[in-house]
């Protein structure tokens, strides 16, 4: 079987060696509590400072705009329910779409459980919303638009700016989960009209179970983990000081090396889907074909189960991703396949592959090359293809 | 999550195919679900002499079905027709909870194809009458282990 291929990147990313090489001194030699006055501490503070600066300088922001979490699922959380309650008085609906992370939609749900409005926006065939669509949304109860930056499944990345402008025109606070677009993407808060940002390291390269928050100054907003006075008194808990230093280097290293990284991304991308398109049939590309993440690739194949393809995929040493119910055990496909339009037994044969710097030209060429013989022996067990096949 | 059971006839299944001239063809399941499958018997008498599968769906789904058949070829119609989903997924060294309903997709396809061919050849089969499919609650079975 040989080495594993891996292009799942868009789950999480290996940490690099810089990155582990910072972050290892603040686990056994630094290790004091920033929140301490002896000198010892002092290096944790100026440790979580430099990072901070990094972060800051990656999304066009003022350093005091960065605020540390425990990754981006609370990022999110803390955006949206932050500012919500806070906002509860002047208004009770947020706008969000169909197609955000769990982290956005079930944080939505259970706001909608606590007395506020959620509208939903549709996507189109390729994921994008449609800003109309979005300015028609906005009423005086509107208190904050969620849209995410750039979507994980699919790879579409969203008119950010221009969803900026029209919440500042209409004076909505604007947050965007870039959870997958941070270290892919050049992001500029302020050139973007974004109010609040969230990200996470493990998808750049850093460690897991840290991320940020990026809260434009003057933004009210609620804490949502209360506590010591940690972080500026609107985060508590001790700093994951390890993990923010591994952030920023994460995030400098991602901005440092952005074109060289995402012209090889494209590349290769561009490679996998022309090389798939060529040798498979009944394929479709999910997402849009060029306003898309650097290294995302979403199939559709047709009359097969993407838990199948993932395991077949598996058993050859290729680590892949599907937005297939059997993986999850739940009954529904990807509910971004769905708000694509695509029918339901189309959406069960996803398959994701989100390709990393790492990644060659002979893996992508092995990937596509097993996917035929996968896609062949998996449909040739099918009774769906079997009708296809008949009908001819 | 699987065992290598699973894995052993997810990647080489047993019967896969059609029969020509089948005695009795079930299929059961929905493509929106994500799964289907389609059974056919060739039946000699009393005895299921062949048994093939098509299956779309995941792979424990694919096993379930590979396995189904392997239990019931050269058995008795009745054999056949007491088969449960759980012999199938004790012969397949168990299913991750979530999975279970593959193994009940796998016994009903049996059952669906042996009520073809009591409707085709007009012989009665004990217990069969009392089938009832319920596909949309397949996936809310109470988890076992």
């Amino acid at each position: 079987m040989g080495k594993m291929i891996y292009m799942d990147h868009s789950a999480t990313t290996p940490v690099k060696k810089e990155v582990l090489d910072e972050m290892l001194p603040y686990f056994s030699e630094y290790y004091g509590n920033p929140s301490s006055i002896y000198q010892l501490s002092n290096q944790s503070k100026i440790a979580i400072d430099t990072a901070r600066q990094r972060v800051a300088k990656a999304l066009g922001a003022k350093k005091t705009e960065i605020y540390f979490t425990g990754g981006g699922s609370e990022s999110d959380n803390w955006a949206i329910k932050g500012v919500a309650f806070k906002n509860f008085d002047e208004g009770n609906h947020i706008i969000t779409t169909k197609i955000e992370h769990h982290a956005v939609l079930h944080t939505c749900e259970y706001l909608e459980t606590k007395g506020f409005e959620v509208t939903y926006l549709e996507v189109d065939e390729y994921g994008m919303i449609n800003l109309e669509d979005l300015e028609n949304a906005i009423k005086d109860t509107t208190i904050l638009i969620s849209i995410m930056f750039a979507n994980n499944e699919i790879g579409t990345i969203q008119p950010i700016k221009e969803i900026g402008a029209i919440a500042k025109k209409h004076g909505v606070l604007f947050h965007t989960d870039a959870v997958q677009a941070v270290g892919s993407v050049e992001i500029d808060v302020k050139d973007m009209n974004i109010d609040l940002l969230s990200l996470s390291a493990h998808k750049l390269y850093g460690p897991k179970g840290v991320g940020a928050l990026y809260i434009r100054q003057g933004i009210k907003i609620d804490p949502l983990i209360t506590g010591g006075a940690q972080e500026r008194n609107k985060r508590a808990g001790t700093e994951n000081i390890a993990g923010i230093v591994g952030l920023g280097k994460a995030i400098e290293l991602a901005y440092d090396n952005l074109n060289e990284n995402n012209s090889k991304l494209i590349s290769l991308r561009e490679r996998l889907i022309k090389n798939i398109y060529e040798k498979i049939d009944y394929v479709r590309l999910n997402g849009h074909p060029s306003e898309r993440l650097p290294g995302n690739v979403n199939f559709c194949f047709q009359f097969i189960e993407g838990e199948a393809l993932l395991l077949s995929l598996d058993m050859m040493g290729i680590a892949g991703s599907s937005g297939s119910a059997c993986t999850s055990g739940s009954l529904d496909p990807s509910h971004v396949l769905l708000a694509i339009g695509l029918p339901h037994e189309i959406a069960h044969g996803s398959l994701r592959l989100s390709l990393g710097t790492a990644n060659t030209e002979e893996e992508v060429d092995y990937v596509a090359d097993s996917l035929v013989g996968i896609v062949d022996r998996l449909r040739k067990m099918s009774p769906l293809y079997e009708k296809v096949q008949g009908g001819n | 999550m699987y065992s290598e059971k699973v894995m052993e006839h997810f990647m080489q299944p047993k019967n896969v195919g059609e029969i020509e001239n089948a005695d009795g063809i079930g299929e059961v399941g929905n493509a929106k679900c994500g799964d289907i499958m389609k059974m056919y018997l060739k039946i000699e008498g009393e005895v299921i002499t062949d048994v093939k599968f098509k299956t779309f769906g995941c792979g424990s789904a694919i096993a379930s079905s590979s396995m189904a058949t392997e239990l019931i070829k050269g058995k008795t119609v009745t054999e056949a027709m007491n088969l449960t989903n759980k012999a199938v997924a004790d012969a397949l060294d168990g299913l991750p909870p979530v999975k279970m309903h593959c193994s009940v997709l796998a016994e009903q396809a049996i059952k669906s194809a042996l009520i073809d061919y009591s409707h085709k050849s007009g012989v009665k089969i004990e217990g069969l009458e009392d089938v009832d499919f319920d596909d949309e609650h397949l996936h809310d079975l109470p988890e076992e282990d």
